[in-house]
């Protein structure tokens, strides 16, 4: 009675293993070599603790006379080695990047996960909806838009700072640094969440499900959220190397995570102090960790851009 | 005689376009999607709606529906008007009035798979049904349409188009509806799916006393699953008849058109008719002509048409046509 069989079952793992994504996975060597770079240092950040030859936010695991340790060498007073050299408070450049990584990529993916719950929420709204909702909601967003990223992070921060008591501000530093960086970057999601919205509104199966019955909302939640999460997956990806960035140039004009918790970014304002004065492993290794970070998750974000492009398949 | 389950009095639905680049205050245009229409249709028929495509039979559908308001006349459903109903009401009317769609893969969401599909109106509808009775449901359903009940966790893309619809129409059944629209169910599929379907649509409304409206553009389906068929034109109903009658005698002549198109199985046949062919396009429903909205292709139009829009006139019982001109026409073999 039935038309054409269906295709044998699979095993779940051998359907991932075959399906289109994987394979073009396969055969992309730069996908390939940047993911690993980014699980490798993603695994490095979260084992901190266990790699760090030294905690550096531990005073009592300092030595100030370790100051300016050249990489590889030893020191001149207490014979000391460290990989990638000492700072000038004598805090281990390794140690230092492996937690201030932590920290930055904390802040990347809290900031990504909050404009991204703003940004497809409100873009599935404007979307769907449409009439003066969409109007209210994509006129703030193009307003947003007429300023630089960085400057909305600052003004956000600026005033979150004005609002907290003196005493939390450090605690709240990373706090604040995550709200300002996604508050500044929701606008891109939902762009993006509203025009794959408005395609998927116009098909037949959302009429289908409008007929049967279901809720507005229903429907937003259940059928369109579900099909237009592709880009989103792209936009969150390349977002989060934005996020990291952004975080890293906001400690890096000081107003972002404090020297007492160094990110990246601090780390680096706190090296190029010493730039011209001979010790450039206090800026040149923290600086190379966040280029590794940006680049490789960038790379990955373009190539998911292709593999989940239909067009480019 | 029963009371129809659903009738149609002089219902019209417009609506309003906004053509590109005009000002906000300049009046809209007027789009005539269907102008007073009445039928009725009584429980367990099928009424078989045909016509060219932008002849209004989807825009009925879904004012039968209750997703597009009408902008005039009254959609009766069980003796109550759509318009004044209550939302408990709308809730029931909803539920007992399902659809099947064109494309069948398109109406299916890709994301979702074939169980949940299924099983989405009983859950709207009934949302406390215990979830192993919304999975026997399904399995029921499935099988009822011909699908192997093994198949509940696949997506649709793994289905063909004749799989699909029957998972259109096994979604369509599950909350025991009373009033089927089918809108043009089988014109994206095979031709020798298209039997199937039609078959399974027919067995099944036999089985559970569904009332059906069943759109269509080919004319041999609809004469096929139809007990009645009505011909649209712009929106407006040209002819109305028994589903033998019509095919066999079309006595408007947008009718004999519309049949002189469907091919004769039989070269000898088909090569000896003589064809009325229609000229031209469809008119703008945005100014549909005055009088009768045929008369710009018409054969045989007179300059009288022009004047006033022709009456249904009863030429036989439970037969109306919208000409005066009209002839019986003897349609040649078994078209």
């Amino acid at each position: 009675m039935s038309d054409t069989p269906a295709p044998a079952p699979q095993s779940r793992l051998r359907r991932a293993w075959n399906s289109d994504f994987a394979w073009s996975f396969r055969h992309a060597p730069v996908a390939i070599i940047s993911s690993f770079v980014v699980l490798v240092l993603i695994l490095a950040a979260v084992l901190a603790p266990l790699i760090a030859p030294h905690d550096p936010f531990n005073p009592a695991t300092l030595n100030l006379m370790n100051g300016f340790t050249p990489p590889g060498q030893a020191n001149a007073f207490t014979g000391d080695t460290f990989l990638l050299g000492t700072d000038d408070q004598g805090r281990d450049v390794f140690s230092t990047i492996l937690y201030g990584m932590r920290i930055s990529l904390f802040v990347g993916f809290a900031a990504v996960m909050l404009a991204m719950v703003i940004g497809v929420t409100l873009g599935l709204l404007a979307g769907y909806l449409g009439g003066w909702v969409e109007s209210i909601i994509m006129r703030v967003a193009d307003v947003q838009l007429t300023f630089p990223a960085i400057l909305v992070a600052m003004l956000i921060f600026g005033i979150a700072k004005g609002i907290t008591p003196p005493e939390y501000r450090d605690q709240m530093a990373i706090w604040v640094l995550i709200l300002a960086i996604g508050l500044s970057d929701w606008v891109q999601f939902a762009r993006v969440v509203r025009g794959a919205t408005l395609v998927e509104k116009s098909k037949e199966y959302v009429q289908a499900a409008r007929l049967i019955g279901r809720s507005p909302f229903a429907i937003m939640l259940r059928h369109i959220l579900p099909n237009v999460l592709n880009p989103v997956l792209v936009i969150a990806t390349i977002s989060l190397a934005l996020a990291i960035i952004a975080e890293a140039t906001l400690s890096f004009l000081g107003v972002g995570a404090p020297p007492t918790k160094p990110s990246l970014g601090t780390l680096i304002r706190i090296g190029q102090e010493f730039m011209f004065s001979g010790e450039w492993w206090i800026l040149f290794f923290p600086a190379l960790a966040l280029l590794a970070l940006a680049l490789s998750i960038n790379l990955l974000g373009d190539w998911l851009r292709d593999a989940l492009n239909p067009r480019l398949r | 005689m029963a009371d129809p389950i659903l009738s149609i009095r002089d219902v019209s639905v417009s609506f309003d376009v906004r053509p590109q680049g005009t000002w906000p205050w300049t009046p809209s245009l007027k789009l005539h999607a269907v102008s007073k229409l009445s039928v009725d249709l009584m429980p367990g028929e099928t009424l078989g709606l045909v016509g060219e495509s932008g002849s209004g039979k989807s825009t009925l559908a879904r004012a039968v529906i209750g997703t597009i308001p009408s902008s005039g006349g009254q959609i009766i459903y069980e003796g109550r008007d759509l318009a004044t109903m209550t939302a408990q009401e709308t809730r029931r009317h909803r539920r007992d009035v399902q659809m099947v769609f064109q494309d069948p893969l398109a109406a299916l969401n890709p994301r979702m798979t074939v169980g949940d599909i299924i099983a989405e109106p009983l859950i709207t509808h009934e949302p406390d049904t215990p979830r192993k009775e919304v999975k026997a449901r399904v399995a029921e359903l499935m099988e009822k349409v011909g699908l192997l009940p093994n198949l509940i966790n696949r997506y649709p893309h793994e289905f063909s188009g004749g799989q699909c619809q029957r998972i259109g129409i096994a979604r369509a059944l599950i909350v025991k509806p009373k009033l089927l629209i089918c809108d043009e169910p089988v014109s994206a599929l095979d031709v020798s799916v298209q039997a199937q379907v039609v078959n399974l649509l027919k067995d099944l409304q036999a089985e559970m006393g569904l009332s059906m409206i069943f759109i269509a553009h080919d004319l041999s389906v609809v004469k096929h699953i139809s007990n009645r068929i009505m011909v649209m034109y712009l929106g407006c109903p040209m002819e109305v008849g028994p589903a033998k009658a019509i095919t066999a005698e079309p006595r408007h002549p947008y009718t004999q058109a519309l049949i002189s198109s469907v091919p004769i199985p039989d070269p000898v046949l088909e090569a000896a008719r003589e064809r009325p062919v229609l000229e031209g396009d469809l008119p703008s429903p945005l100014s549909p002509p005055s009088g009768c909205v045929f008369r710009t292709r018409c054969p045989k139009a007179q300059p009288s048409c022009a004047e006033a829009r022709p009456g249904m006139d009863k030429v036989a019982p439970d037969r109306f046509v919208a000409c005066p001109f009209q002839e019986v026409e003897k349609v040649l073999a078994d078209a």
